[in-house]
């Protein structure tokens, strides 16, 4: 079944220029959501996640540009489009939860007035219609008595009820594309597990498309239909949640892999990759995992040339070239 | 839970100070009793009378030349002291009022453009700089030495005095709410640049602005007072505090209640307003909270 694409990243390489130098932060990322599809990019820290939701809904920072490439959204290629009109998209076509619910909302306006501005703003409605809309994605989103937690604000809530909040908030402009930062990262982890189910049944009712970023592979298995490994701002492997699960081929992901702790077996070792996250002021010719990986010196081409995406089995994408000389 | 909203708490938190709460108490005093004016001052503050010129006042009961209806006494023209410190007081305090909310607007205008937008900022803050390099007294006199010597003139300058600090300040306050997530997270959702600065911008940047524009009234005040005093102020013969000191300097050792009465009037107005902006700071002012 070939489902509708709401967002089609092509080729996009973006840079940040850190005193007066340009560096590069990604490098050729492809990958697409389509309806009613969860796409989890997962990563460590400082690989190009939370630049690729940034660059997708066109809110880089000063310092940060788009160089190559395209951003589909619905058909229409943002990197095309001026400022103003990449502002109309956000929040109708593409809607944002972030990673801090604490510090995500206004804090001296009520619940009700950031939600009732945002559906007024978006679903041209009247006053009186938006609290009533409000009180209903409230409610959908799984708040108990709605009308009181109106006349809230923000410090009133908990985290969980925040994040809800602004789930709401973000759904209530009806966006085809839901992009999630780290939404749970500050939740404990029975609400964690709320907010996952909640964004899961929210993805069949809205046939919308969520593209999750994390560094939680538990939530990745839990959540994911494709999974898009990133390292220092590249694509390494994407495919399937069950074919990166079952069968990583890239040594980063199968080394990321490692390193979650696994309850069920008795021997409680978690494997660390070796080496250190480059910094992004570094230059590693070849393949940019090189210095911490375990097979570079069998390997001559990894410190020479950047390996190409190869496609491994159907849907299943590894750039690395030992994977692909075991192939041939 | 009960709806509770900043202002009032702001305002629970403020009466639980003494201090403050005595200064609020004696401004309201205050701006009754001279709003009020021509009920409890029903002399005309104006009437010259020279036959009654320089009456003591109530500290000097014993003196044959008081008069019970100039508890005050009366200046150098016989005219009542009590009613033009009322009536002046009117004048003080408008002004006062007036040219902060003038320059509180401008400054807000200026300070949220300058924060907000990066390329605005150099323009606007250096402009600001050229404002700030004048003495204050300076540029107010220059003003009114353009405009022409008026109330409505003394104003204006005092205005234009208090556009840079108040642009200053708020610049200050908006590029660290332009930091918070919230900001990201609504123009994630699509809200203009415009709907950003006006609202949500703004309301949290509203008590930085209470706070300034409290401390401002005084310094407005403190300066219509010297305008007055200089002759630039407000023109005679209508009452004002600068003014009624400024009258008062040839009768210095005559009387030098004429001088102290109207001193005392500004030095009340001015610390109360000071006190109470610097405890507002304490309790509105995020970064100072507890």
């Amino acid at each position: 079944m070939e489902r509708e694409k709401v967002l089609d990243v092509k080729n996009l390489y973006a840079v940040f220029k850190i005193q007066k130098k340009e560096y590069e932060v990604l490098h050729d990322i492809s990958f697409d959501v389509h309806r009613n599809e969860t796409v989890c990019i997962v990563g460590e820290s400082g690989c190009g996640k939370s630049v690729t939701t940034l660059c997708v809904m066109g809110l880089l920072p000063k310092n940060g540009r788009v160089i190559s490439g395209s951003i589909e959204v619905d058909g229409t290629d943002l990197t095309k489009l001026s400022a103003n009109e990449v502002r109309k998209f956000r929040g109708k076509k593409m809607g944002m939860i972030f990673q801090e619910p604490m510090t995500a909302l206004n804090p001296l306006l009520t619940i009700g007035y950031q939600l009732r501005e945002n559906l007024m703003l978006h679903r041209l409605v009247d006053k009186k219609t938006a609290d009533k809309m409000a009180v209903e994605y409230l409610t959908k989103v799984g708040i108990a008595n709605p009308e009181s937690r109106l006349k809230q604000y923000p410090f009133q809530l908990s985290g969980g009820l925040r994040q809800r909040v602004l789930i709401a908030m973000v759904l209530s402009a009806q966006p085809d594309l839901l992009i999630a930062d780290e939404p749970t990262t500050a939740l404990d982890v029975t609400i964690q597990k709320q907010v996952l189910s909640l964004l899961n049944g929210l993805k069949k009712d809205m046939n919308a498309g969520i593209m999750f970023i994390t560094h939680d592979l538990g939530v990745v298995a839990e959540i994911a239909d494709k999974v898009v490994v990133l390292y220092a701002g590249r694509k390494v492997e994407e495919g399937s949640a069950q074919q990166v699960f079952n069968d990583p081929r890239h040594p980063y992901t199968v080394g990321l892999m490692k390193a979650v702790p696994n309850v069920d077996k008795d021997e409680f070792v978690i494997e660390p990759i070796p080496g250190m996250f480059p910094n992004i002021t570094e230059e590693i010719p070849g393949c940019r995992f090189n210095p911490r990986c375990a097979y570079t010196k069998q390997c001559p081409l990894c410190t020479k040339e950047a390996p190409e995406m190869l496609e491994v089995e159907p849907g299943h994408f590894v750039a690395c070239h030992l994977v692909k000389e075991n192939a041939q | 839970m009960k709806r509770e909203s900043w202002i009032r708490t702001a305002f629970q938190k403020l009466f639980r100070n003494k201090l403050a709460t005595v200064c609020f108490v004696i401004l309201i005093i205050e701006f009754i009793l001279i709003i009020f004016a021509d009920k409890f001052a029903p002399i005309d503050p104006n009437l010259t009378n020279v036959a009654d010129r320089l009456r003591p006042g109530f500290w000097d009961k014993m003196n044959p030349k008081y008069m019970p209806e100039h508890w005050l006494g009366t200046d150098e023209l016989g005219r009542d002291v009590w009613s033009r410190l009322l009536h002046g007081g009117q004048v003080s305090l408008a002004v006062g009022f007036i040219a902060t909310f003038i320059g509180l607007v401008f400054g807000t205008f200026f300070g949220l453009l300058a924060g907000y937008y990066k390329r605005l900022d150099n323009i606007i803050m250096r402009f600001m700089d050229v404002l700030f390099t004048f003495p204050g007294v300076l540029l107010a006199l220059l003003i009114v030495a353009m405009l022409g010597v008026s109330t409505r003139n003394a104003t204006i300058a005092i205005s234009i005095w208090a556009i840079p600090s108040f642009a200053r300040m708020i610049r200050g306050r908006v590029l660290q709410i332009k930091q918070e997530e919230y900001i990201t997270a609504i123009q994630s959702l699509g809200a203009t640049n415009f709907w950003i600065i006006a609202k949500h911008i703004l309301i949290n940047a509203m008590p930085t602005i209470i706070v300034i524009a409290t401390m401002r009234i005084a310094g407005s005040i403190l300066s219509i007072a010297t305008l007055s005093f200089l002759g630039v102020g407000v023109p005679v013969p209508q009452a004002e505090w600068g003014g009624m000191i400024s009258s008062a300097k040839t009768q210095m050792y005559k009387a030098p209640n004429l001088i102290i009465v109207p001193g005392i009037a500004i030095i009340i107005t001015v610390i109360c307003f000071n006190i109470l902006g610097d405890k507002l700071r304490d309790i509105l002012d995020p970064n100072l909270k507890d």
